[in-house]
């Protein structure tokens, strides 16, 4: 008896009954205490780290799809003289001075009501979209623009797929296009990420001369001729036919057709 | 304590494998054994939360009131998860986005929790500790030998290093595509068992049911 009233009362309480109904309430709220310090300080304290690698991948994406990657380089720097950011406003084609281009973030902006539209139609399966997104204007050494790298998305057979498109200053011939985030099926749909199957891309047009949007991903060439054809991916179909629908979604009128007319007529 | 810590450790890699004997973790041994890389990482992460898991469990094995233990141990091997998802998309990028969703996943796996209730429950930390060890390593065996055959049969590479040229970079090897898909690594993993089960007979299960012969009237 005088030995339990020596012993300290974390003792005691560390050796009473597990099953009594103070413990188990204590256990359980103690444990989750801990568990969520602890979780939330890793998730802070690596946020930072994580948030350039996010800033990094995006920016190799963007170097490779202009052509313009060579392994070894300093990203950040490499990107930095090469490209700028600009903010694009769909409707008109034109750029705004609304928003920061360094910090304005695209996904945010079209789950925001106030910057975004509901879509009726939808055939890139994206729910809303952003009436503002980023866009990178690669000049060449004149201060001329030489290429325009433009962001898309839409879905494939499993997930959305995020890429680039590279087009010329002649706002209608494609340079290279590259999906820098997707869970398609590795080895039949993630071919989207195969070098020669995005060679494919380079050289082929947006629209004939009547200004028909043209351009599509298909098993056969279309009438319209092989320029305007990139060969569909075999063994994954519903990928191909994904991707098909988001370039022309994102080519056509509530995408960046508007903003590619104005950079034919030289005038934004 | 009957085990030695070498047994500990190694008996889950063949005569107690929590694949091919216990048949757990089949799931994720499904998802991401179609290349070698992530089955190497995923095996690392495996590991250590299994490792982990079992410590702290067991170091709180005599506090924890039974009524709650499964969330008990749930909570600790979430918090260990997520911490190694924080952690790969801080340090490694390239990998993180290819397990996606996957490491969130292992918080499922059932080898972590089977650990943690079987052994940590009733043995002391450093035990417990190599027990999780030695299951995530017999779990990663499994999932290097199905990830090799997946990705040099269906990818033509090993470790993303071409050692097959394909048909599509121009190459002559035609690739297996059924092995990039889910259900392969089920066939690869029912002759695996197969043949643990050839190689060491005692492994083989006792019938559960006989097959009665009726003789005919």
């Amino acid at each position: 008896m005088s030995e339990a009233q020596n012993k300290g009362a974390i003792q005691r309480f560390l050796e009473a009954s597990p099953d009594s109904t103070g413990k188990t309430l204590f256990v359980a709220i103690a444990l989750c205490l801990c568990a969520s310090m602890i979780v939330s300080a890793a998730a802070v304290a690596l946020r930072p780290t994580q948030e350039i690698n996010k800033l990094k991948d995006k920016q190799v994406n963007i170097l490779q799809v202009a052509g313009l990657y060579e392994p070894g380089v300093d990203i950040t720097e490499a990107f930095a003289a090469s490209f700028e950011p600009r903010v694009l406003e769909l409707a008109t084609g034109r750029f705004t001075d609304q928003f920061d281009a360094a910090t304005f973030d695209d996904r945010a902006s079209a789950d925001d009501p106030a910057t975004s539209i509901a879509l009726e139609e939808d055939p890139a399966s994206i729910g809303r979209q952003s009436k503002f997104m980023t866009v990178y204007l690669l000049k060449d050494d004149a201060g001329e623009i030489d290429k325009v790298i433009l962001p898309l998305h839409g879905y494939g057979l499993w997930s959305t797929l995020y890429g680039f498109i590279a087009v010329e200053e002649n706002g209608n011939d494609i340079f290279g296009l590259q999906f820098y985030s997707h869970a398609e099926t590795p080895g039949l749909g993630a071919e989207v990420d195969n070098p020669r199957w995005k060679a494919l891309w380079s050289g082929k047009r947006l629209t004939d001369e009547n200004g028909d949007l043209q351009i599509t991903v298909a098993k056969t060439a279309p009438a319209a001729g092989a320029d305007f054809h990139v060969d569909a991916l075999s063994g994954a179909t519903l990928t191909s036919v994904g991707v098909d629908n988001l370039v022309r979604f994102w080519m056509g009128e509530t995408g960046y057709a508007p903003f590619l007319a104005n950079l034919k007529a030289g005038d934004f | 304590m009957a085990q030695t810590r070498r047994e500990m450790l190694l008996d889950p890699l063949v005569d107690n494998n929590p694949i091919t004997l216990q048949v757990l973790g089949i799931c994720s041994a499904l998802a991401v054994t179609s290349s070698l890389k992530v089955a190497l990482v995923m095996t690392i992460a495996v590991t250590l939360v299994t490792a982990f898991s079992s410590m702290f469990i067991s170091i709180l094995r005599n506090q924890i009131p039974s009524s709650i233990r499964i969330i008990v141990q749930m909570v600790i091997i979430a918090s260990l998860v997520i911490l190694v998802d924080q952690v790969l998309k801080a340090y490694a990028f390239e990998i993180s986005k290819t397990l996606s969703v996957f490491v969130g996943l292992i918080i499922t796996n059932c080898i972590v929790m089977g650990r943690a209730e079987a052994f940590a429950m009733k043995n002391p930390p450093m035990a417990s500790f190599i027990d999780g060890i030695g299951n995530g390593l017999g779990y990663g065996l499994i999932l290097m030998l199905v990830g090799f055959f997946r990705e040099l049969f269906g990818s033509g590479s090993l470790f993303g290093v071409t050692i097959l040229e394909t048909v599509n970079n121009g190459g002559w090897y035609v690739p297996n595509g059924m092995l990039l898909l889910p259900p392969s690594a089920f066939f690869i993993i029912g002759l695996l068992i197969w043949g643990f089960r050839t190689w060491k007979p005692e492994q083989v299960e006792e019938r559960e049911h006989k097959i009665q012969t009726v003789e005919a009237h």
